[in-house]
């Protein structure tokens, strides 16, 4: 019997030519991360465990992203916390205001997570790197403690599920629509301890971009990983920017998976995860109308520069609409600068956007951009809990970077075509 | 192992923002993060639990985030266990971590009540309802996460092996 990409990556780890569903492994662990809400907890727990140092300093990188720049004296002061225990273990990969941006996307794009990888980090998106055909997997604080502490972290073998998308996608369709329809098939738990692989013909037409808002969104059916084999526009983005060799696994023809799935991706209309949950996912035409009081264009799932140059195709010439407000976060500094570069920053100040540094923002409603009673907005994020970007009264949709984009033109939710005239050339 | 205490009812697919919003994750102090947790499911929920109480929910117990506050935020409240249909990944792993044992049982689900006292045998995976006279089965808790228990947590759990590796 063979095995699946994410089975091999784990047996290669342990030494073991096999490992089957349900395993319990002690994992040596390629690189692990914590970010700013997570980090203190994490070296906090560290020091109890009675280490003086971290297994490899090469192998850790801390990253200021969701309360930076600080938004209150508490979030200053957890920041110092990880401010100082990098500064006396001496840690070389670390990321602060202005030089940080969203952790997910900064580290895959600075090459510190290669094809093969055990990566893990104290954040539910690092499943985001699967798309570089990495097992990567979201933990908590004391888990990452103890991979600093040992360089291992116990594992329990997932099933995998395979998602097989088939056929080109039409325009206005991307790699968020594709995994919010997944989500929305086989709901918020359907893949609750798996790893979902994803795979087809379409993959193919999805740049690195959109390919990473695919795994990034894994966890939000409940996965433990996302992954996808690596392909030439996978080797041809990694290679650059790898700081490590690595191996490239691919799944057997005969690997056995708990389920298999297939999506015909050239039928999909763009889709909107509507409140509150990203499970309860409906075509754009059929949410159209929804009255709009801010957009966010932004996040490690849609703050990409795909996302950003299919949101400027929208908004160039045009302005947002005056009842609502737009949101543009670039997810690093390097997308801040090249979006800079290619006018996209200007097109996004013409229509009246408000653009940010390199920060998850109200994502998390933790600061710029925190939702009022009443009001709704368009995310092209990853979650819409209630309350989860401010007032347990606020109401979230997710949508991919165009929906957004035509939203914060209407004022309301349209499909992108609606905006731009159906005809049109993109 | 057994715990008792009172039940306390939440449903389906609760999540890590509703269990801790993020505006509370700027401390990682448990006492503190209790004083919020549930806040926006029912705030007054918080108010009406006492020390040992456990918490009963439906199913994907713990969705979303990786914040190791949820679990905190639950056990800083006083709750001494939590049963439910199932949980969410990461919960999971973080509630045993943070020395906070969980029980998957769907059979309780839909039978406890609001205030029913209940006795949770954790390796047996067991919960009888002392209120109403029933008792429900679930899984086990596994004998690795009884250990991480028994050890006070995955620091603990650390310490012991690192003290192992040094003898």
């Amino acid at each position: 019997m063979g095995m699946t990409i994410t089975e091999k990556i784990l047996a290669a780890h342990v030494g073991a030519p096999s490992v089957r569903p349900g395993d319990l492994i002690d994992c040596p662990v390629d690189f692990a991360f914590a970010n700013d809400i997570t980090a203190p907890l994490a070296i906090q727990e560290f020091q109890k465990m009675g280490v003086d140092r971290v297994f490899d300093p090469d192998r850790v990188a801390f990253v200021l992203d969701h309360y930076v720049p600080n938004k209150d004296i508490a979030s200053a002061q957890q920041c110092k916390v990880t401010r100082e225990f990098v500064a006396s273990h001496g840690l070389p990969h670390f990321f602060d205001v202005g030089r940080a941006g969203i952790a997910h996307v900064l580290l895959a794009e600075l090459g510190y997570v290669v094809p093969g990888d055990v990566f893990i980090g104290a954040d539910s998106h690092t499943c985001n790197h699967g798309a570089l055909g990495a097992f990567a997997t979201g933990v908590g604080s004391s888990d990452l403690a103890a991979a600093l502490a040992l360089g291992r972290l116990w594992l329990r073998v997932p099933e995998t599920i395979r998602i097989v998308f088939r056929g080109r996608p039409r325009r206005w369709v991307t790699g968020k629509d594709l995994v919010l329809t997944v989500i929305g098939d086989i709901g918020v738990d359907g893949a609750r301890y798996a790893a979902l692989e994803f795979a087809g013909d379409t993959l193919a037409h999805l740049t690195m971009d959109e390919r990473f808002s695919v795994t990034n969104m894994a966890v939000e059916a409940g996965a433990k990983n996302g992954i996808m084999e690596p392909d030439e526009t996978t080797l041809a983005w990694v290679r650059p920017r790898a700081r490590r060799p690595f191996t490239v696994y691919r799944s057997d023809p005969d690997a056995a998976y708990a389920d298999v799935r297939e999506y015909d991706a050239a039928a999909l209309d763009p889709v909107v995860a509507a409140p509150s949950s990203p499970g309860n996912v409906v075509s754009v035409r059929e949410a159209a109308g929804v009255r709009v009081d801010q957009c966010f264009i932004g996040t490690c799932t849609n703050g990409r520069l795909e996302d950003l140059r299919v949101a400027a195709r929208i908004l160039a010439g045009r302005r947002v609409h005056p009842s609502t407000r737009l949101l543009v976060i670039p997810a690093t500094p390097a997308i801040y600068r090249q979006a800079l570069e290619e006018g996209l920053l200007q097109i996004f100040l013409d229509a009246g956007a408000a653009v940010s540094t390199s920060t998850c923002g109200p994502c998390i409603g933790g600061h710029m951009g925190v939702l009022a009673d009443g009001e709704v907005c368009v995310s092209t994020s990853s979650r819409n809990f209630v309350g989860r970007m401010g007032h347990r009264g606020s109401r979230v949709y997710l949508s991919n970077a165009a929906v957004a984009a035509a939203a914060a033109v209407a004022g309301r939710l349209v499909h992108p075509d609606e905006v731009v005239g159906e005809t049109a050339a993109v | 192992m057994a715990l008792r205490g009172r039940a306390h009812v939440v449903g389906d697919h609760v999540d890590t923002d509703i269990i801790i919003p993020a505006r509370y994750l700027v401390t990682t102090d448990p006492a503190e993060l209790a004083r919020y947790v549930f806040e926006d499911l029912d705030p007054a929920l918080r108010s009406r639990i006492a020390p040992g109480d456990v918490l009963v929910a439906g199913e994907n117990f713990g969705q979303g985030s990786s914040r190791e506050h949820a679990p905190l935020a639950i056990k800083g409240a006083g709750i001494s266990c939590i049963v439910a249909a199932s949980f969410a990944r990461i919960f999971y792993r973080n509630a045993f971590n943070v020395g906070l044992p969980v029980v998957e049982c769907r059979e309780a689900r839909g039978r406890v009540a609001d205030g029913d006292e209940l006795e949770v045998d954790l390796s047996a995976g067991t919960i009888r309802n002392l209120t109403r006279q029933e008792t429900y089965t679930g899984t086990p808790v596994p004998e690795f996460m009884q250990r991480l228990l028994a050890a006070g947590g995955l620091v603990g759990y650390v310490r012991a092996e690192l003290a192992r590796r040094r003898a």
